[in-house]
């Protein structure tokens, strides 16, 4: 006896609730921007979500992976994503033009603790595409300047081209609320005003930083970790005050399909963020 | 909990009964081999069985259904490999693999895959006795409290049967006359002895106390490089083993079509693919790494999770690695011994390098 389409499918963790492109367009030559809204009004504003959680999106036809959310939740209505192109998904995805309707489902994972760094000052550290998941929480304590301490935000990119949102990063040059350190590993426009090197020189402008309330935020290049931690400890940052947030292979974010095991945790469920302290403790993270 | 007799002749009737409206699976004969299947002819039926090949996992989650129908409109639930059944002869160890199952899919968002083809399907179990890959007595599943709608003790000429829920207690209801309600001293005793003997008939040991220890304490000892180089990365232990949960989501559209379907397979924690990451980044490149992870989520992570290994003692995969790498094998090079598997008998010229 069948029992086809018999669930609801709200009972489905695995249904893809369907959501359309709002607005799409290139941030470098292979990572777009895709802002989406779920076609379901109550849906599109009861969706409530962390900044560090990720969603797992369906392109009709063509499958599903995970994408760490880039809008911040004190916007809410519209959901952000900057995507690479790399694979079959995100392959589609690039195809599809504004009004096209793609399958959301999440919001996944356990974000970034935001009320332990409340009142803490935030050393934001990104490199590359690690922007994707930074920018939620940069956007959002720039949301609630109130409630947090000193803010640096340190960006680096190959060239200027390949800096994500590098015209909104300039723009916040000019607040006095955060110090905004961008550079990039080489200029070849000869026009680039900012900084020149790999994102760990910028640490030599950081000032006073007090490591126990200090918060340091890290997402780049597998690379990248390892260096950017060296100086963070230099600082004496708290090893489990240092977050980063981790990518893994996933095909249900939900803590099933066993695909982002690191021994006995799940990335999906108890990640991605995890703390410097996890990653010694618990191996194979990074 | 209620138990009563069932005379050997009553067996088959009753599974004709019960049979009527629901589909019946059970173990029959596949070459050497046994393996669960619809029984459609009663003849086929085995009773006195070793494990099957696959575990009953794979009537609950088959190795690939469809998830989803996919339209230009959206996405639409597939639930057609949910279907009212009956499994009969289920063994301890098994029964033990589908609680455990039910602990990997229930927790936070429930499977509802998994979960509705469970709560559709009846299980009857049914003693067992064990052979020299059977260690179902280390890992304390020899033996069922919960998990069965009934369960069929075998004393020779007659079974005990245990009422384990109140569908079970239904299915006698259709015929209580094939039952005896009455249960003397003697059936007790022969209860106890056939007990007794059983337990003697376990002749595969494992200490699985300390192993979640010994996995933390090794984790970079060379014995894995070791037990890795053996490996084929062939899949097969996940496979049949009745813990084992992973899978692969895959989309698949069909020439010329709008429409596509949503697959779900089984999958593999020791094939080379299963970590890789867009860009083609893999974490667990040496197949060490990758088998490495299979036991810690066995023998380490499950234990710390739930207080107990994540292996029912079923043997499968001392059966069916071709290698010699299994439960057993590994947990005892773990503590030490210089066993018995291939891996110790690899010439050097086989090095880890040549086979990552």
């Amino acid at each position: 006896m069948s029992q086809e389409n018999s669930l609801d499918k709200d009972l489905n963790p695995f249904f893809p609730e369907q959501a359309r492109i709002v607005r799409t367009y290139y941030l470098t030559k292979d990572v777009k921007f895709f802002q989406v809204r779920f076609v379901d009004m109550e849906k599109a504003l009861s969706f409530k979500y962390l900044p560090g959680q990720f969603c797992m999106i369906s392109v009709l036809n063509t499958g599903e992976a995970p994408f760490s959310i880039s809008s911040t939740p004190s916007r809410p209505g519209m959901l952000e994503f900057c995507i690479r192109r790399a694979g079959l998904v995100t392959n589609a995805l690039f195809g599809l033009k504004e009004n096209s309707i793609i399958g959301i489902r999440g919001p996944y994972g356990n974000g970034f603790p935001i009320q332990k760094m409340k009142d803490k000052d935030l050393i934001i550290v990104a490199g590359g595409l690690g922007i994707a998941p930074l920018r939620s929480v940069l956007l959002y304590s720039l949301d609630n300047r109130e409630q947090f301490g000193n803010i640096y935000f340190l960006y680096g990119a190959k060239r200027p081209a390949e800096m994500i949102f590098r015209e909104d990063f300039l723009l916040l040059k000019e607040r006095d609320d955060l110090e905004c350190l961008l550079t990039v590993d080489e200029d070849d426009t000869g026009t680039w005003t900012e900084h020149i090197g790999v994102v760990t020189t910028l640490f030599n402008y950081l000032k006073n930083v007090e490591p126990s309330k200090t918060y340091a935020l890290v997402c780049g290049p597998p690379v990248m970790y390892k260096f950017v931690i060296q100086e963070l400890l230099k600082f004496n940052i708290p090893k489990h005050q240092i977050l980063m947030t981790l990518e893994r292979r996933m095909k249900c974010g939900i803590g099933k399909c066993g695909h982002c095991a690191i021994g006995y945790i799940y990335t999906c469920i108890d990640g991605p963020v995890f703390s410097y302290w996890d990653v010694i403790h618990m191996r194979e993270l990074i | 909990m209620r138990v009563i007799k069932l005379n050997k002749q009553n067996l088959i009737p009753f599974l004709e009964l019960i049979s009527k409206e629901k589909e019946l699976w059970g173990p029959v004969k596949k070459g050497d081999k046994y393996a669960f299947e619809v029984i459609d002819d009663f003849n086929k039926l085995q009773l006195y069985t070793t494990r099957t090949i696959l575990p009953p996992k794979k009537i609950f989650i088959p190795p690939t259904f469809n998830m989803f129908n996919v339209t230009p409109k959206g996405y639409q639930n597939d639930f057609s490999h949910v279907k009212k059944r009956i499994i009969f002869g289920v063994h301890p160890c098994d029964i033990h693999g589908l609680l455990i199952l039910d602990k990997l899919f229930g927790q936070k968002y429930p499977d509802p895959y998994y979960l509705e083809a469970r709560k559709q399907t009846i299980i009857l179990g049914l003693s067992c006795w064990p052979d020299e890959h059977c260690f179902a007595k280390s890992t304390n599943t020899h033996i069922v409290e919960e998990g069965f709608d009934l369960f069929f003790t075998d004393l020779e000429t007659y079974f005990l049967v245990w009422v384990g829920s109140s569908i079970g207690d239904d299915l006698i209801k259709l015929n209580p006359k094939l039952f005896d309600e009455n249960l003397t001293f003697k059936d007790i005793q022969n209860f106890i002895d056939w007990q007794i003997e059983r337990n003697k008939a376990y002749k595969l040991e494992i200490n699985f106390i300390g192993m979640p220890d010994l996995m933390e304490l090794r984790y970079h000892d060379p014995i894995w490089e070791k037990i890795g180089g053996a490996c084929l990365s062939c899949g097969s232990c996940s496979m049949v083993c009745p813990t084992c949960n992973c899978f692969n989501v895959v989309d698949k559209n069909f020439l010329g079509k709008e429409t596509s379907k949503r697959f779900r397979s089984w999958d593999s924690c020791t094939l080379p693919e299963y970590s890789e990451i867009a860009g083609g980044e893999n974490f667990r490149k040496n197949r060490s790494d990758r088998l490495k992870l299979w036991y810690i989520h066995k023998l380490q992570a499950f234990v710390s999770k739930y207080g107990k290994p994540a292996c029912v003692g079923c043997g499968r995969c001392l059966v069916t690695c071709p290698v010699d790498i299994n439960v057993v094998t590994v947990s005892r090079a773990l503590q030490g011994e210089d066993v018995d598997a291939f891996w110790n008998k690899m010439s050097k010229e086989v090095t880890n390098e040549s086979r990552k």
